[in-house]
């Protein structure tokens, strides 16, 4: 039974689709289980996702949900990929971290944080990575203009 | 390593090895909390090279992202180019040439010894063996000399393009690159002859930041950090692209996951490049290097002016640039530090939507501050250069 | 050294300048603050084949308490600028800065939140090197067009 129907059989009503996109299987889960959908995926034992290679937030403007959060898996004993897709509307950012799962999604969902605005609850330090901690704002959200620079900086301390 | 135990009442200082610094190799800044010389909790921090390569991409074509990919990481520029244009190829389903990929092949391979020349040379020099540092950029000036008669440019080349490459390689390309992989090899000797069993250099390295497979797995590393800790992972084998699965070629794995086991493996990533590399060359058949799908590719002048469809099909491709189908996608290659990912959202229009890099060495220097605990300031600064942390990649 | 408040501004001066001069622009000791792309010429610049010790710049050492040129390579966003800032001030005189490569000079082709277009907005700069990156002969030249710039310099301080 490939990934996508044991997930669809497993969670029915928390994966809202789940298809084939130039060859990936691709899955958009509801917000409120995705912890468990990654756990699950994790923890499998047919098809185990022992690693998370990235994590990333998209901002489409103009849409409702605005915001989305994308995560890359991969089954190094299967040689499998997967994505999944979260929709967060803008009046309520937040979503689980699953720093929990995978240590790697640590930085992805600073940068995330930093980028777009995500608030990923129970992640232990969730602080402006690429940017300095006065900036401003959220770069990569579309409404962000490219060359709006703010004031430099001073150095500080991080332990 | 465990602390030693006093009697004495010490306060941990902290000493931070900023942004500049003789060891970091580029803006890389760790704060490190220190009982003596041994460090008790270290944190990192980055951002200090961020050139918004994400930002620029939504507002530039997908033909003008092809120099901002070069810039990712600076030390093998041709393999971001590769990456990427095969990301946008596979968005639109476009057919490439045996003999561009050949080349690119070519290319790729002579990009990741080049990277390993710099990582392990520069490694080299911070803990004190200065000699290989001049060895191995020897050669690299060689490698760049074929470089620059291709592409026309050292450092930062912009060669490939969607559907194909810029130009073609010169009629003696095969034979000048045998022979500089020759003095490749030969400097990979003399060196390895140099440092593998010097008393020095092994107490420096071996148990030197030692990473297990499980964490290695679980920090979500790739590439030779991956493979020195004993996972038999590459890309190139596990999912072959531009007929890599037709090579005959083997993938070094270490089993202790410490500094040496990292040098180590990049040496022999070295020679098992070259093989490629040859085995590439032979291969080569004369033939296009652009595969003239209309949506990509610019028809030859003859056409353009001759023909009523030649000029219609370059008036659109100039004006309207480069327009793949709504979706997305997302395209790995087997970088020099691991596996480089790009997440292209397209909406259709001649600008990408969103471009998501996922750098090799993103994670793995998250997991530095993890590695060096408990290690002593000399010890953090030999595990740094092994772990091949590029700035510009990982900042983008 | 305020030779010239006594003898004023005669032959003697004039020649202690050109013995001086000669002595500076010929020990030169830079300090390569590198940051991105145009460090990799640098260090192409300081290997065998272009070896820029035959200039008498071959003492490269990292701090700035003992060196007397500054090499800024590579691109200085918002975040650097305060680094870069304190490393010139920690600089003694007499001390020259070169920026080296597209960004350093101008910023580059980015232009955006977050680098600073051109290191003239935060330190004085000497000679300015065209490239992305420049070749390492255009280094070199920049190396010669700062010995000069100390030819036709004086005992006083740089302003």
């Amino acid at each position: 039974m490939s990934i996508l129907d044991t997930l669809k059989q497993k969670f029915p009503d928390a994966i809202l689709s789940a298809a084939q996109d130039h060859g990936h299987d691709v899955v958009v889960v509801d917000r409120k289980k995705i912890f468990e959908v990654l756990q699950f995926l994790k923890n499998n034992s047919e098809c185990p996702f022992e690693m998370l290679l990235d994590l990333c937030g998209v901002d489409y403007l103009g849409k409702d949900p605005r915001f989305e959060v994308v995560y890359h898996l991969y089954s190094l004993s299967k040689i499998k990929r997967l994505r999944l897709k979260v929709a967060l509307p803008e009046s309520d950012l937040t979503i689980p971290s699953a720093v929990t799962l995978w240590e790697a999604v640590n930085w992805f969902e600073r940068e995330a944080f930093d980028m777009f605005g995500i608030h990923f609850e129970g992640h232990p330090n969730l602080k402006r990575l690429l940017m300095w901690e006065e900036f401003e704002g959220y770069p990569l959200r579309k409404d962000y203009p490219i060359d709006k620079r703010q004031a430099i900086p001073t150095l500080d301390d991080i332990v | 390593m465990q602390p030693i135990k006093r009697e004495l009442e010490t306060k941990t200082m902290i000493l931070n090895m900023g942004p500049s610094h003789p060891t970091m190799h580029g803006a890389l800044r760790t704060q490190l909390e220190l009982d003596g010389e041994t460090i008790v909790k270290a944190a990192s921090e980055m951002g200090y090279l961020h050139r918004c390569f994400e930002k620029h991409s939504e507002h530039s074509t997908y033909q003008q992202i092809i120099p901002y990919t070069d810039r990712l990481n600076y030390l093998s520029a041709l393999m971001n180019n590769v990456g990427y244009c095969k990301a946008v190829e596979e968005l639109l389903e476009v057919p490439v040439t045996e003999r561009c990929i050949l080349i690119r092949v070519i290319m790729c391979e002579l990009s990741r010894i080049i990277d390993h020349l710099v990582c392990v040379g520069t490694n080299l020099v911070d803990i004190g063996a200065l000699t290989n540092f001049w060895y191995f950029f020897n050669v690299r000036e060689e490698v760049y000399t074929i470089i620059e008669k291709v592409t026309g440019a050292r450092l930062t080349y912009a060669y490939t393009r969607i559907g194909g490459l810029a130009r073609d390689v010169y009629p003696d390309f095969g034979r000048d690159t045998k022979a500089v992989l020759k003095n490749v090899e030969k400097a990979v000797k003399d060196v390895s002859g140099l440092i593998l069993n010097n008393r020095i250099f092994v107490e420096r390295t071996v148990d030197v930041g030692v990473v297990t497979k499980e964490e290695a797995i679980n920090w979500g590393f790739t590439g030779p950090c991956l493979r020195a800790s004993g996972v038999a992972h590459d890309l190139r084998k596990a999912e072959p692209y531009y007929f890599y699965d037709e090579f005959d070629f083997e993938i070094p794995i270490a089993e202790n996951g410490d500094t040496y086991d990292r040098i180590v493996v990049r040496f022999e990533e070295i020679r098992q490049s070259t093989r490629i590399i040859h085995q590439a060359i032979d291969r080569l058949k004369p033939g296009p290097i652009d595969s003239g799908d209309p949506r990509v590719t610019l028809p030859p002048k003859e056409e353009v002016y001759g023909s009523i469809e030649g000029l219609m099909n370059h008036f659109k491709l100039i004006m309207h640039g480069i327009l793949p189908p709504k979706g997305e996608i997302y395209s790995a290659t087997e970088a020099a530090n691991g596996e480089l990912g790009f997440y292209i959202i397209s909406d259709g229009s001649m600008r990408p939507y969103r471009i998501k890099v996922r750098p090799p060495c993103f994670p793995i220097f998250a997991a530095y501050e993890k590695i060096i605990e408990g290690e002593m300031i000399a010890d953090a600064v030999a595990v740094l250069g092994t772990l091949n942390i590029v700035v510009g990649e990982l900042d983008r | 050294m305020n030779l010239k408040r006594f003898f004023g501004d005669t032959i003697l001066t004039t020649q202690v300048d050109a013995v001086l001069g000669w002595g500076r622009k010929y020990s030169l000791w830079p300090m390569p603050y590198g940051t991105a792309c145009c460090a990799i010429e640098f260090m192409g610049t300081v290997s065998a084949a272009f070896d820029i010790s035959r200039f008498g710049a071959e003492v490269v050492r990292f701090s700035p308490r003992q060196s007397d040129l500054l090499l800024v390579m590579g691109t200085i966003n918002y975040k650097q600028a305060p680094v870069l800032k304190k490393i010139y001030e920690q600089m003694c005189e007499p001390k020259w800065v070169v920026a080296v490569g597209a960004c350093a000079a101008s910023g580059g082709f980015y232009n955006n939140y977050s680098v600073v277009q051109g290191i003239d907005e935060v330190i004085p700069v000497d000679v300015y090197v065209p490239g992305c990156p420049p070749r390492p002969e255009q280094i070199i030249d920049a190396v010669m067009k700062i010995q000069k710039k100390i030819d036709k310099g004086t005992l006083h301080v740089n302003p």
